[in-house]
């Protein structure tokens, strides 16, 4: 059992402010991922989180202790960190027991707890290893290994698996996941790859400048992002967004029109929104198809082919838009297209860049990992 | 495909041997002159006092040397030395080393202060010692002793190795801080986070961390200032001239002695010789040290 709450935590390096107020409630058991450009501050707050760098106001809680003042090692958390950090010169079985003989524990019980966490990792025939010999998702099962041994509340990840090459991240993630599940422990994960954060979390938490811009379910934040800033950071290809105009507001949503003409009635709620008043259109490169009678038009300036899917950019009205279509479209650059969406799938955001609700909450945004696992095992 | 034969490496299909040749042979003669010049010697009767008295003396001077007790007295002199000096510097560097780590106002300035002790020649270091610092009347140690009322201490008629130790420490702590500083600074802060993280206080740090990172460059240190140290002169030429007694001759001094006070050639250079076979046996230990050091 181990829940995280972080009340009004700040941070300054000198005269600046880099974590600006973060509110934070980590559930027992769950994956929560932190997820930002680089220099959001989602590092320093982990830093924060596992005691490496003082929390210079607010309360971080662990099941309710405050533990502000206490050492890192004191806080029982483990952390896993990017370079994977571990000892040259100890062998895996070493590095691993290593917070056990600090602790002094016996040899033997020592010996058994290594042997289970290797186990679990897979890890048996190389605990009489160095660190050199080994591979990089070895070593990094090592550094995972090193921190299940230790028993911790609380598991951190600082971007553990962006030192890895492509087809290894993909099964260390999955691997992490079973890892998860296997050890029922609370785990907060560091990372700017959105396709982890999207795949691994049960909650993400978007951060931006040093401030949470969201905090959801994956699906919550891809169907619901609160902010401009949050629809564009999550999704890939990144959301387009388009100029356009508020014509009118309904009980069927909002009216506006599109560069080129085009009116759209989008399903938002358009309190206090004026007339004429200038807005952005969001929408997703997967959500837009070509359509002879479709509401925007353009000329296609570069073409990606992926095999299963293909990206058009598309030249519109002086901007670039991306649309993401089947992989059969025979279009050439410099063909001219229309295209068009469903208005339910587009977003619009205000002039400050905040997002208009929805008028209808998507099935799925409510949605957890422990949802898909409940479904796929029915 | 380029072919290599035993008789020489080829590159480029160009003969490397013809190239190498000039270098190769220069670094031979520049060794095997004055090697072979000191064996010749050590086998003659070659007294600069004695001209008339010359010719094949066989073992003779060997023979002379090895029942002087003065040569043992310089063998256990010049070992102490270069133990004492390495002793203190290696601790003393190692800690100085991870003082200068961490951060605090002037770190850069205090590194420099720290490290200028060895660009200091070293008679001009052992005179500013013997007369400013050590001197019985007038040295800053004795004005120290005085003003807290104790005895003052002639250090180079009392503690005469002592105070040449301290000298030569002095001088090379410096080396020792700097060949450890660096590798200090190649130390991953993410280890040190991580043992954080595991409970690790700073001592624990300091010996499961930090010291066997530094392993490698702690024996480098030791292997390049034992070279230096085995044939310590200035030091000891300009403050004790080996005295009192044979107190602080090492045998580098003690073939000093034998070639330019008592004008003896033969056996000084049987002493060089003796030199050259000390410090041998000594590099074999170390060039296996440090190999295996630098194998891990």
């Amino acid at each position: 059992m181990a829940t995280l709450t972080l009340n009004n935590v700040v941070k300054n390096f000198g005269d600046t402010q880099v974590i600006k107020g973060v509110d934070l409630e980590v559930k027992d058991q769950e994956f929560v991922v932190f997820v930002g450009p680089s220099g959001c501050g989602k590092s320093t707050l982990l830093r924060m989180i596992a005691g490496l760098e003082s929390t210079s106001s607010g309360d971080l809680l662990i099941d309710g202790q405050r533990i502000n003042e206490l050492g890192p090692a004191e806080r029982g958390l483990a952390m896993v960190f990017q370079s994977y950090a571990l000892y040259p010169h100890m062998t895996v079985e070493d590095n691993m027991g290593f917070s056990l003989k600090l602790a002094g524990v016996s040899k033997e019980e020592r010996r058994s707890k290594v042997l289970e966490a290797a186990r679990i990792l897979q890890l048996e025939p190389l605990l009489e290893r160095k660190p050199k010999a080994l591979s990089g998702g070895q070593r990094q099962r090592v550094a995972i290994g090193r921190a299940i041994v230790r028993n911790p509340s609380i598991f951190l990840f600082d971007e553990p698996l962006s030192n890895l090459d492509a087809a290894l991240r993909v099964q260390m993630r999955i691997e992490l996941a079973r890892l998860h599940e296997e050890l029922k422990a609370t785990m907060i994960y560091v990372t700017h790859d959105q396709i982890e954060a999207m795949t691994m979390a049960d909650k993400i938490v978007v951060l931006q400048g040093g401030v949470v811009e969201q905090v959801g379910s994956p699906m919550e934040l891809y169907h619901h992002p609160r902010n401009r800033f949050v629809a564009g950071f999550i999704g890939s290809p990144k959301m387009n967004f388009l100029p356009a105009v508020a014509e009118g507001v309904g009980a069927a949503g909002v009216e506006v029109r599109l560069p080129g003409g085009g009116n759209v009635c989008v399903p938002a709620n358009g309190e206090g929104i004026a007339r004429d008043a200038a807005m952005e259109l969001g929408i997703r490169p997967e959500h837009l198809e070509l359509d002879e009678q479709g509401a925007l038009s353009g000329r296609i300036s570069v073409i990606e082919r992926l095999g299963g899917q293909t990206s058009l950019y598309v030249e519109t009205e002086g901007q670039l838009v991306t649309l993401m279509v089947d992989g059969d479209v025979a279009h050439r650059v410099g063909d001219d297209i229309r295209f068009g969406f469903a208005a339910s799938r587009a977003h619009l955001f205000d002039a400050d860049g905040l997002a208009l609700e929805s008028l209808e909450r998507h099935p799925l945004a409510s949605l957890t990992r422990q949802d898909n696992r409940a479904e796929s095992k029915a | 495909m380029i072919k290599t034969r035993a008789s020489g490496r080829t590159v480029g299909g160009l003969r490397t041997l013809s190239l190498q040749a000039p270098a190769v042979t220069l670094l031979f003669l520049w060794m095997i002159v004055p090697l072979a010049m000191t064996l010749w010697f050590s086998l003659q009767r070659y007294n600069l006092l004695m001209p008339g008295m010359g010719g094949f003396a066989g073992l003779e001077n060997y023979e002379f040397l090895l029942t002087d007790p003065a040569l043992w007295s310089a063998m256990g002199t010049t070992l102490l030395l270069v133990g004492w000096v390495l002793a203190i510097t290696v601790v003393g560097g190692t800690l100085l080393a991870v003082l200068f780590q961490q951060e605090f106002m002037g770190r850069g300035i205090a590194r420099v202060l720290a490290i200028s002790p060895f660009f200091v020649m070293p008679t001009v270091s052992a005179l500013v010692w013997k007369n400013m610092m050590m001197h019985p009347s007038n040295g800053v140690l004795a004005w120290l002793s005085k003003s807290l009322g104790l005895p003052v201490i002639d250090w180079f008629s009392s503690l005469p190795l002592t105070s040449v130790i301290i000298i030569v420490a002095w001088q090379w702590l410096p080396f020792a801080l700097l060949i450890l500083l660096t590798a200090m600074q190649s130390l991953d802060d993410d280890q040190v986070e991580a043992a954080r993280m595991d409970g690790a206080g700073p001592l624990a740090i300091f010996f499961y961390i930090t010291l066997p990172h530094l392993k490698r460059a702690i024996s480098v240190v030791i292997m390049i200032e034992m070279i230096f140290l085995l044939t310590i002169f200035a030091e000891i030429f300009v403050t004790t001239s080996g005295g009192p007694g044979l107190a602080t001759t090492n045998l580098a001094y003690l073939i000093y002695i034998r070639a330019l006070l008592d004008f003896d050639v033969g056996t000084a250079s049987a002493g060089g010789v003796i030199a050259i076979i000390l410090a041998n046996i000594v590099a074999i230990f170390l060039v296996r040290m440090v190999a295996k050091n630098l194998e891990n």
